[in-house]
């Protein structure tokens, strides 16, 4: 393709610069001389820094560690149980691609498909309004993801939906897990690398007071490869400087106040309420649930959801057991749980570090770690 | 955590604008985006609705602001110099911040 | 969970992981058992066919059954699909030169008739192609909803001197796919026309056997391992290529041909290329003396024009697929079950 916007893009995916900042990340963590954690609140930077393999070129002395920034992996277990006890009873549930394998206490929804629930994959909030147009059938999307993906659902509900259509919203906030994640006790998390695009609708200003708070430096970066290796290198930086401030090193998509308009939808449609986050913890403000004004949409209203059969069936709580959390604040290895591996598998997950595909302890499970990649082959 | 892909805005009609992915074609929501969006434009997309204007001057600042951090505070250098020529290769092809119309 | 360890699921059919366990536990138990001579590829080799030594020959078969959804997308349909399937999986164990086909077709009661007679002209131009006959073949018809719409099996014999396993490879050879990656997979999900993408990928399934007959001929003893990379892509294939030769695979990410507009699909909907199938290419290992000489001849031909060098086997991380992508490396995760767009 020779398209200019491609071109465009694609500086930001230049190896040579890539490797000169690779060197400069490894000449200031070497410049410190000791070892330092920081951690990334971003899905998405877990899923680029694993699809470029820059963990591989990482310093051996730096720690990045996968936070909570998976809304679909701390989709927590009720949450599923509400949409997996809908789709028995023959709702037909619309959702992201990334839900359908998500575990509740007894099945996920591609459990309750194979039982015979209509379960309809989704790209976008938009398409599940067409479904619902297209049939009289009772249409429930099930919401996932953080504010970036709730505005879009609160776009559609504002425009005004079909009859037959209703929103079950497992949607998260991301700011109020980055309080709990800094305050966790034993963490040894020294700065944080926040989530781009959740940024874009936020804006960078958030941060600035988040470091002030916990004393910590917040870096807000992109998913190409030099954003992050960029971002890691400005964030170790100020940690080394003992410097705990903001810097928004995504420019192109974040502006400091972040997408008014988002935030206007975001408020008038959501309100913001205290939640388990699967592995996690209880996060106050966490999860994003519909306003009063719109209970005439919200599935929970609409419907009586009852979830005791999926208990009953339930093995019991093995989820008590899981050390996600620990896990995501870098105090404990997978090693570390009891269910690592024989409970919890990538068949039958029960924490979050093992729904995600490049989860902590999904990765650790298919690979017994993360091996040394890059001297492998070399005498070949 | 939410997969964003930038693309070109080819049309826009009413609340609806056609943009350019890599050269496919998808039709994007423009409810949520916080500013007027016309042909030419870059758009950041997320689930279907476009959620940024790009400015495109934003995208030399922040290739800037990594060759800022490239050189360092010490003005230290440990590039290699096979590094060093690709890069000054590559900023010279791509000198202009704003992307040419094709 | 409780429902997924007594209920077949669609990853179980998704090529990967869950489908080998599936397969291992309930058919290999009870239906693999000694072959009849040594050397002969049966059941637990899950191979992509059978090989039994008949004089100095060997007797190929295979099987296939096809469903795709939706039944027509650009560049093909399930009737072009079957055929291509099995002679390529006759191909892909060395045998260029199909005797017969099979054909059974099981439909939903209401089916189009126009439809039907559509995929057996589909069917008819695609055995052109191979140079093979539909010999035999079987008719049913379900009631309503007891399918979605319709089901094609073929099954095929073919004679060779000489079988390719598909555990071949070895420490040192080159791995070289015949074109680009992904373009059935992503065509297919474009094609499903819900999520309003202007674009026309268009599936690349064909039947590979003349493609294969040409690399054979160039390579002598020089080609080690043959699979084609159908569901769970490139990823799947050069997974079960290592975990049955015991060796390593070292891929270089920028090697891989990818088409622009595949890519920018991928890119889209979060779906990988590699992990996605594909219908008309083949990857191979190559002995690395005789790599350009295959390469070049696989490029020659009209199916072949965009194939690649894109790995080499290495006596480290055996059993797993290590990819370079320029940035860095990492390994390869083997996809389990259909990949689907996601939004994080």
């Amino acid at each position: 393709m020779t398209d200019s916007w491609s071109t465009t893009e694609m500086r930001f995916r230049d190896p040579a610069r890539a490797r000169a900042l690779a060197a400069r990340l490894a000449e200031v963590v070497e410049g410190a001389g000791r070892k330092i954690s920081v951690m990334h609140v971003c899905g998405s930077h877990e899923q680029a820094i694993a699809k470029y393999g820059l963990r591989a070129s990482f310093p051996k002395q730096l720690e990045v560690i996968m936070g909570p920034g998976c809304p679909v992996c701390v989709t927590d277990l009720p949450e599923v149980d509400e949409a997996v006890a809908l789709a028995r009873a023959g709702v037909r549930i619309a959702t992201y691609g990334d839900m359908l394998k998500v575990p509740g206490t007894s099945m996920s929804l591609a459990d309750a498909q194979t039982e015979g629930a209509k379960v309809d994959i989704v790209y976008s909030v938009m398409q599940a309004v067409e479904l619902a147009k297209s049939t009289t059938d009772e249409i429930v999307f099930f919401a996932s993801g953080f504010e970036t993906t709730a505005v879009a659902t609160a776009a559609v509900i504002v425009q005004g939906v079909p009859k037959n259509f209703s929103v079950l919203s497992a949607h998260k906030y991301i700011p109020p897990v980055m309080e709990i994640v800094a305050e966790m006790p034993g963490a040894t998390v020294e700065g944080f690398l926040a989530a781009g695009h959740a940024a874009t609708i936020t804006g960078s200003a958030i941060f600035e007071r988040f470091a002030a708070r916990h004393h910590k430096p917040v870096v807000v970066a992109g998913f190409e490869p030099l954003d992050i290796l960029a971002g890691l290198v400005a964030l170790v930086e100020l940690v080394v400087a003992g410097n705990a401030t903001a810097i928004n090193a995504y420019p192109r998509c974040v502006s400091r106040d972040g997408n008014k308009v988002a935030q206007a939808l975001l408020w008038k449609v959501f309100r913001a309420t205290g939640g388990r986050w699967r592995g996690i913890a209880h996060v106050p403000s966490g999860n994003l649930r519909l306003r009063d004004e719109y209970a005439d949409v919200d599935a929970r209203r609409r419907f009586t959801i009852d979830m005791q059969s999926l208990w009953d069936m339930a093995p019991p709580a093995l989820v008590a057991q899981c050390v996600c959390g620990d896990i995501m604040a870098g105090i404990a290895s997978p090693s570390a749980c009891n269910l690592f591996g024989k409970a919890c598998t990538p068949e039958t997950p029960v924490g979050a570090c093992m729904v995600s595909s490049e989860g902590t302890c999904r990765i650790w499970h298919q690979y017994g770690g993360h091996p040394d990649l890059v001297r492998i082959g070399r005498a070949v | 955590m939410c997969l964003g892909v930038p693309g070109r805005v080819i049309a826009v009609d009413g609340m609806i604008a056609t943009v350019d992915f890599w050269g496919v074609k998808k039709q994007v929501r423009l409810d949520v985006i916080d500013e007027p969006v016309t042909p030419g434009d870059y758009v950041l997309n997320h689930v279907g609705y476009a959620i940024r204007r790009i400015p495109p001057e934003d995208i030399g600042e922040t290739l800037a602001l990594y060759d800022e951090l490239l050189a360092g505070k010490s003005g230290a250098d440990l590039m290699a110099d096979d590094v060093r020529g690709e890069l000054a290769a590559s900023v010279t092809a791509s000198a202009s911040p704003r992307p040419a119309n094709d | 969970m409780i429902v997924s360890r007594d209920r077949v699921t669609l990853k179980m059919g998704a090529g990967g992981h869950a489908m080998r366990r599936l397969i291992g536990e309930v058919f290999l138990e009870r239906l693999a058992g000694p072959e009849m001579l040594a050397g002969d590829i049966g059941l637990a080799a899950l191979d992509d066919g059978a090989a039994v030594r008949i004089g100095d020959q060997w007797l190929v078969t295979t099987t296939d059954s096809h469903v795709v959804h939706p039944i027509f997308f650009p560049g093909g349909d399930i009737g072009r699909l079957a055929v291509a399937g099995t002679v390529n999986d006759l191909a892909m164990m060395g045998a260029t030169e199909p005797v017969m086909l099979t054909l059974a077709v099981v439909i939903e009661e209401g089916f189009a008739r126009a439809d039907l007679e559509r995929i057996a002209e589909s069917i008819r131009i695609a055995c052109a192609e191979a140079g093979v006959r539909i010999m035999t073949g079987d008719t049913k018809v379900m009631g309503k909803g007891e399918l979605d719409g319709i089901i094609l099996n073929t099954a095929g014999v073919a004679l060779t001197s000489r079988v390719i396993p598909d555990r071949g490879l070895q420490v040192g050879d080159r791995i070289l796919v015949t074109g680009t990656m992904g373009d059935h997979g992503l065509a297919v999900l474009a094609a499903r026309g819900n999520l309003s993408l202007e674009v026309e990928l268009r599936s690349d399934v064909a039947p590979i056997n003349g493609l294969v007959r040409a690399a054979l001929a160039v390579a002598g003893d020089g080609i080690t391992a043959m699979k084609d990379p159908t569901r769970g892509g490139l990823a799947s294939a050069l997974h079960e290529m290592a975990d049955k030769a015991r060796v390593g695979i070292l891929l270089e990410e920028r090697a891989v041909p990818i088409r622009p507009d595949v890519r920018a699909v991928g890119e889209l909907l979060g779906i990988d290329p590699l992990h996605v199938a594909n219908e008309g290419k083949v990857v191979m290992g190559v002995r690395p003396d005789r790599a350009e000489a295959v390469l070049a001849a696989v490029r020659a031909h009209p199916l072949g024009r965009e194939a690649a060098l894109v790995g080499t086997c290495i006596a480290d991380s055996p059993r797993r697929v290590v990819l370079d992508t320029g940035f860095g490396r990492r390994l390869l995760i083997e996809p389990d079950g259909e990949p689907l767009p996601r939004i994080c």
